[in-house]
């Protein structure tokens, strides 16, 4: 995993999982079809990522299917010219 | 025609997929009013059984209780059967007015909205008073009406982990640029039990300049000293921005939902509330039952103080059972299978011994989360309980589960 999967990884595991949930997410375990991600807790996925990589994500491309592991919200980013971990 | 045979058979196909992953779900049909004992036609066609209803929402007992009945009655004499109008039209009486004044009086707020059910109040309430200035952040647990609810709004969404306050806490200093940030929770969780930290949420509600919103639908009429709900139970009387509630629970159990709040939040639903506008008005015979239901609430705490003690009774007894409970201090008493053939297998069984309830499990609940879900009520006498309990026992030890924690029965069933 790169930097920017790191990130991401570790911020998924903070905010989704519950203390004592022992699932390991990789970079391609299902986060929403999986149901670790409920659709209204993408909201706080998109605002992290807009922070940290200091861009936006329009609301047409925050999709189920484009946050829906890791590595897809990492292309993501790097489609939209994200600069990757800013600080 | 419209309704090509392409069509049928892709729905069959969609059926027969809920059926083949075990969530195929099938009506029971009680051919007795609702209480503690009742008849039960299952699997459709066969004689219908007495069981000891250990499943419904009948918290204060009052379901089939004669006097609401004598109310429901009168109620049916006096104002009729059917409105046929939505309440802005013509089907306000001044019996709905007198409803609603008696539930702001009731859940010490300043005014109250009566809606078709609680459902229709969730739907309605959030796209009424919220915009995409602000932004609700609900509890992940809270009821799928809130969810659908929320979806209908313009505003922001985001969540906290279940009664999670240093989270709720990050998201709510994380919103401060929001013109209004709502705390969304329920005041007992339908699916735990367990009771939201209202007192805490209040707190961080002031400090970081938030609103509060409640559904009490699992809790009006029974927690707290005197029945008024989580806020009373936790301290917290008039401090909640917005309750939501139903009348088809503790208060009555027939239908009706209600938003309750500051007064000018309930001028705007009443306005603005779209299940509020476009539904018909809830029939009079239900508003005179209950009316008289909060009569009865108001008049002792008799109800709801044998409601706790079952329920602390009930607790006993599965505990010393050698089940698993989620912990709690609410008439909702998770017994915990987590694997979600065994929670339907276990519930299958005790149908068999005489002992009607639910097995829930994904998606009603999270994945390896699969339970028992028991709810005690007034109507229940401890014979009953004990009769219960002896079914438990049964079935429990049948399906080596008794004395088993988390860990030793996932070990066993799986997940
Ligand atoms: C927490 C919660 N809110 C709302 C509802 C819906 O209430 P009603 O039956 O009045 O639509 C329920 C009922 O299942 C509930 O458990």
């Amino acid at each position: 995993m790169n930097e920017l999967q790191k990130l991401v990884r570790d911020y998924v595991v903070r905010e989704y999982l519950e203390e004592g949930d022992t699932r390991t997410i990789d970079l391609d375990t299902p986060l929403i079809s999986g149901g670790i991600v409920d659709s209204f807790s993408m909201v706080s996925l998109k605002r992290f990522l807009e922070k940290k990589c200091a861009l936006q994500i329009p609301d047409a491309e925050a999709t189920p299917a484009a946050f829906d592991s890791v590595r897809s919200i990492v292309d993501l980013v790097a489609r939209l010219g994200g600069k990757g971990p800013a600080g | 025609m419209a309704y090509a045979s392409e069509t049928r058979e892709r729905l069959r196909r969609e059926i027969e997929t809920i059926r083949e992953a075990g969530l195929f779900k099938e009506e029971r049909f009680i051919h007795a009013p609702q209480g503690a004992e009742i008849e039960v036609e299952f699997p459709a066609g066969e004689a219908a059984r007495p069981v000891i209803n250990l499943c419904a929402n009948n918290y204060l007992g009052l379901s089939s209780h004669p006097e609401v009945l004598a109310a429901a009655h009168a109620g049916l004499d006096r104002r009729g059967y059917g409105m046929s109008s939505v309440r802005f039209i013509c089907g306000t009486q001044d019996i709905h007015r007198e409803l609603e004044t008696a539930l702001t009086a009731f859940l010490g707020t300043e005014d109250t909205l009566l809606f078709p059910s609680c459902m229709d109040a969730n739907a309605g309430v959030f796209e009424a008073l919220f915009d995409d200035q602000d932004v609700l952040i609900a509890d992940r647990l809270v009821h799928a009406s809130i969810v659908d609810g929320m979806r209908l709004s313009k505003a922001m969404r985001d969540t906290y982990k279940h009664a999670d306050m240093g989270h709720l806490e990050e998201k709510l200093a994380e919103h401060q640029d929001r013109r209004t940030r709502v705390i969304v929770t329920d005041g007992v969780f339908s699916m735990d039990g367990d009771v939201a930290p209202l007192d805490q949420i209040v707190a961080l509600a002031e400090r970081y300049d938030a609103m509060v919103f409640v559904d009490d639908s699992h809790s009006s009429g029974f927690m707290g000293a005197t029945g008024r709900g989580t806020h009373e139970a936790k301290g917290v009387m008039g401090r909640i921005d917005i309750i939501t509630t139903t009348l088809g629970k503790a208060l009555g159990g027939a239908s009706g939902g209600c938003v309750s709040g500051r007064a000018e939040l309930v001028e705007l639903c009443r306005q603005r509330a779209r299940p509020y506008l476009f539904s018909n008005s809830v029939p009079p015979v239900i508003v005179a039952a209950a009316l008289k239901v909060l009569e009865l609430v108001g008049r002792t705490t008799e109800r709801r103080d044998k409601l706790e003690e079952n329920a602390r009774y009930w607790r006993r007894l599965l505990t010393e059972a050698g089940f698993d409970l989620k912990a709690g201090e609410s008439p909702i008493v998770p017994v915990m299978l987590y694997n979600a053939k065994l929670a339907q297998e276990v519930s299958r069984d005790l149908f068999a011994e005489g002992i009607y309830v639910v097995g829930f499990f994904f998606p009603v609940v999270a994945k390896g989360q699969a339970r028992i879900r028991t709810q005690l009520s007034a109507a229940h006498e401890k014979h009953h309980l004990d009769r219960a309990i002896e079914a438990f026992a049964k079935v429990g030890s049948r399906h080596g589960v008794l004395g088993l924690g988390r860990d030793e029965i996932v070990a066993r069933f799986g997940l």
